[in-house]
């Protein structure tokens, strides 16, 4: 549609040049950012896209579904309008990003014939060409293109058709030139001869780390994030990331943890060119070392401990627990990060709490006595337990700011003692005398000592 | 005559000792504060400095509540951070705080199965300075109770494995481990209160194993709220003698 037809149509409507310079500058911004956020390889897909190569990055999230819809939501946030796919290709999840019916697609390596057969044919990023021509011989979907016999297509379309094809279903490779921020730290080694085994790689890391720090310390800088890029001479690139709970710059720590992610990678026929880069610093100074000769206890320093098993497990598998304030004995604590500062904090001892708690509770067959005694038997996992003292009962009320079901539930908890002294922690849905309270049905939620 | 050979017996047991130090360098130990238990421990308390085992008794193998109270109330008595490996979510921190093991202190790992808890668990033993290592564990061979232990010698810092079994066949199957000591924690009928309600709770504890001391059987009264236990003041068969009439206070309670 020409301008003036746009103008006459919509009075106020705002015209402004395209500026493709300056367009390609604000993508190549928000490839820096996905950089430190997500993937240790960003690459520009010109002019509206970015590729990332997320290999060994979703468990950083708790799914690749979450992190891509994590993905669309922070874009949302900055006022675009995002789609996202991801697949074993870049050619698959460039066409299912642009032509897929959900805004956010995740398929699993190997279904990309399937995924892409119903996709139009210029999903494959083609020349408009080649898609007329295609389809006015009645190819409309990449499916139909999938069992036809090659030869004649490439005679009459020339090679992109299947290179592209190829690409998408992942029979051919597509390398891909990743961008450094300018800036940031960065060292690389190249080798004469591909390696490939362990103790090289492991050397060859040892010494890019000990550049790293030279750079780093020149800048008074630790690392918080460290990439690593290893180029296989068939042009694939292999990354590995890992992340500091505190700045480091010593770089045998630095290369003992990149070493330690060494048997997740595959070297394939060799590496030619590692990359040694960290997105993320932050200052480190000289910092004086404590002394215990005043007789102060001296903190021991857990972040190298923190560091190795958090890049080992991933990083939510470590915590500590703080009390919050809540009724429901399952809500009573939150996760902090395991070097976050003391909270001074600890759970009240008025009430007996178990070792072990059962999530969900499990119901037990009873024999007691309503309202407000403890039972006298209780049979659980077909075993039964004869009551000889019990302890209760303590209300605990739901907590109505949460959700409306909970404003007149109430749980009433008993601890109670077996022949044997083993003790349980049971409960009952309900106040004992008004249904709407609960279904006075009986739970086991802990097992004492 | 005799006399002679436990004087060359005793000499040569000083003179291992002394060579064990020198490779292990100082080791100190934490004692229980009750005499009963302290006396037949080697150096008078739990050795610092080396893998314990710890397993729950009958009725408890699956969950080892009683053996993790009872790991976090020795930890309780030390000072320090605490790494503790889980292989599954079901530990109650409330509990751990209770008998004096400040939620500060404690960092937990999530392991997921019994194998990543030992890997954690060696990986934390080579850090000084933390108060101990407990791993939740439900495979501990003797190659990994070797490593362990080795771990824990070097850097002083007190691992605990927390046995968990998944059936008492797979108990009874468990092999030896390189552990120093290995403890049975059961729960024990508490002593039955003039009133209704529930008496401090109270534990077998069997030393099943000892590395230089002697096996043997103590029932205490459990962890309090600095984790120090407590030698049981009531006499064994008097209790025991108590029971049934306990029960009929119990039901008079349910009833009125």
């Amino acid at each position: 549609m020409p301008v003036a037809q746009a103008r006459a149509s919509v009075p106020d409507l705002i015209v402004a040049d395209a500026d493709p310079a300056c367009d390609l500058a604000g993508l190549r911004r928000l490839g820096e950012w996905m950089l430190r956020r997500y993937s240790p390889i960003v690459a520009l897909d010109p002019p509206d896209g970015l590729r990332l190569d997320a290999t060994g990055c979703a468990h950083f999230f708790p799914s690749e579904a979450r992190m891509l819809a994590d993905m669309v939501r922070r874009l949302a946030a900055a006022g675009i309008a995002a789609r996202a796919a991801m697949a074993g290709t870049y050619g698959a999840a460039h066409a299912l990003a642009r032509h897929a019916s959900s805004p956010r697609s995740v398929i699993a390596t190997g279904t990309e014939p399937a995924a892409l057969a119903s996709l139009p044919i210029a999903a494959l990023r083609l020349d408009p060409g080649i898609v007329d021509g295609l389809r006015r011989l009645g190819f409309e979907r990449i499916g139909h293109m999938l069992n036809v016999p090659r030869g004649p297509f490439a005679r009459r379309f020339g090679p992109d058709l299947y290179r592209r094809l190829d690409q998408a279903l992942g029979l051919a490779a597509e390398p891909i030139e990743p961008i450094v921020p300018a800036g940031m730290p960065m060292v690389r080694r190249s080798f004469i001869e591909p390696i490939w085994t362990p103790e090289p790689l492991a050397r060859a890391i040892g010494h890019l780390a000990e550049a790293l720090c030279r750079q780093l310390s020149g800048e008074g800088l630790g690392a918080r994030r460290l990439d690593l890029a290893l180029h296989r001479i068939d042009a694939r690139i292999e990354a590995i990331r890992v992340g500091m709970a505190a700045p480091v710059r010593d770089p045998v720590r630095l290369g003992q943890l990149l070493c330690d992610r060494l048997d997740r990678f595959d070297p394939g026929p060799g590496v030619e060119l590692m990359v040694l880069t960290s997105p993320l610093v932050e200052p480190l100074d000289a910092r004086q070392v404590e002394s215990d000769l005043a007789g102060h206890e001296v903190s021991p320093d857990l972040s190298g401990l923190v560091d190795t098993l958090s890049n080992r497990l991933g990083p939510r598998r470590l915590f500590r627990l703080a009390p919050i304030e809540s009724e429901v004995p399952e809500r009573g604590g939150r996760r902090l990060a395991p070097l976050a500062p003391p909270m001074g904090l600890t759970w009240s001892a008025d009430w007996p709490r178990p070792t072990r708690l059962l999530v969900p509770p499990e119901p037990i067959a009873t024999f007691a006595l309503l309202p407000d005694h403890p039972p006298v038997q209780f049979t659980w996992r077909g075993i039964r337990h004869h009551v000889l003292a019990a302890d209760g009962p303590e209300r605990i009320f739901g907590e109505w700011w949460r959700r409306d079901a909970e404003l007149v539930a109430v749980r009433d908890y008993f601890q109670v003692e077996d022949e044997q002294g083993a003790r349980f922690w049971v409960y009952r849905a309900g106040d004992g005398v008004d249904p709407a309270t609960g279904s006075h049905r009986w739970f086991l939620h802990g097992l004492f000592a | 005559m005799s006399s002679g050979r436990s004087t060359v017996i005793e000499e040569l047991r000083t003179r291992l000792d002394c060579l064990e130090a020198e490779r292990v360098g100082l080791r100190t130990t934490l004692p229980f504060g009750v005499a009963e238990i302290d006396d037949r421990l080697p150096g008078g308390g739990l050795l610092l400095g080396a893998l314990h085992e710890v397993s729950g008794g009958e009725g408890d193998m699956a969950y080892g509540a009683a053996a993790a109270l009872f790991v976090a109330g020795v930890l309780a008595r030390l000072s320090g951070p605490v790494l503790w490996c889980l292989m599954r979510p079901d530990l109650f921190a409330p509990a751990l705080a209770s008998v004096g093991l400040h939620p500060d202190r404690v960092i937990y790992v999530e392991a997921g199965d019994g194998r990543t808890v030992l890997l954690v668990m060696e990986e934390g033993l080579r850090i000084r300075g933390l108060a101990g290592v407990v791993g939740e564990t439900d495979r501990l061979d003797l190659t990994a109770s070797r490593r362990l232990q080795l771990a824990a010698e070097r850097s002083g810092v007190v691992a605990f494995a927390v046995r968990r079994w998944r059936s008492r066949a797979a108990a009874d199957k468990a092999g030896h481990s390189a552990a120093v000591t290995r403890w049975r924690i059961t729960a024990a009928a508490s002593v039955p209160l003039r009133t209704p309600g529930i008496g401090r709770a109270r534990w077998t504890l069997d030393l099943l194993r000892c590395r230089n001391g002697i096996p043997s059987t103590w029932i205490v009264e459990a962890c309090d709220a600095e984790g120090r236990l407590a030698a049981s003041r009531v006499p064994r068969p008097a209790d025991l003698v108590d029971r049934p009439a306990a029960a009929g206070a119990g039901r008079r309670l349910a009833a009125g």
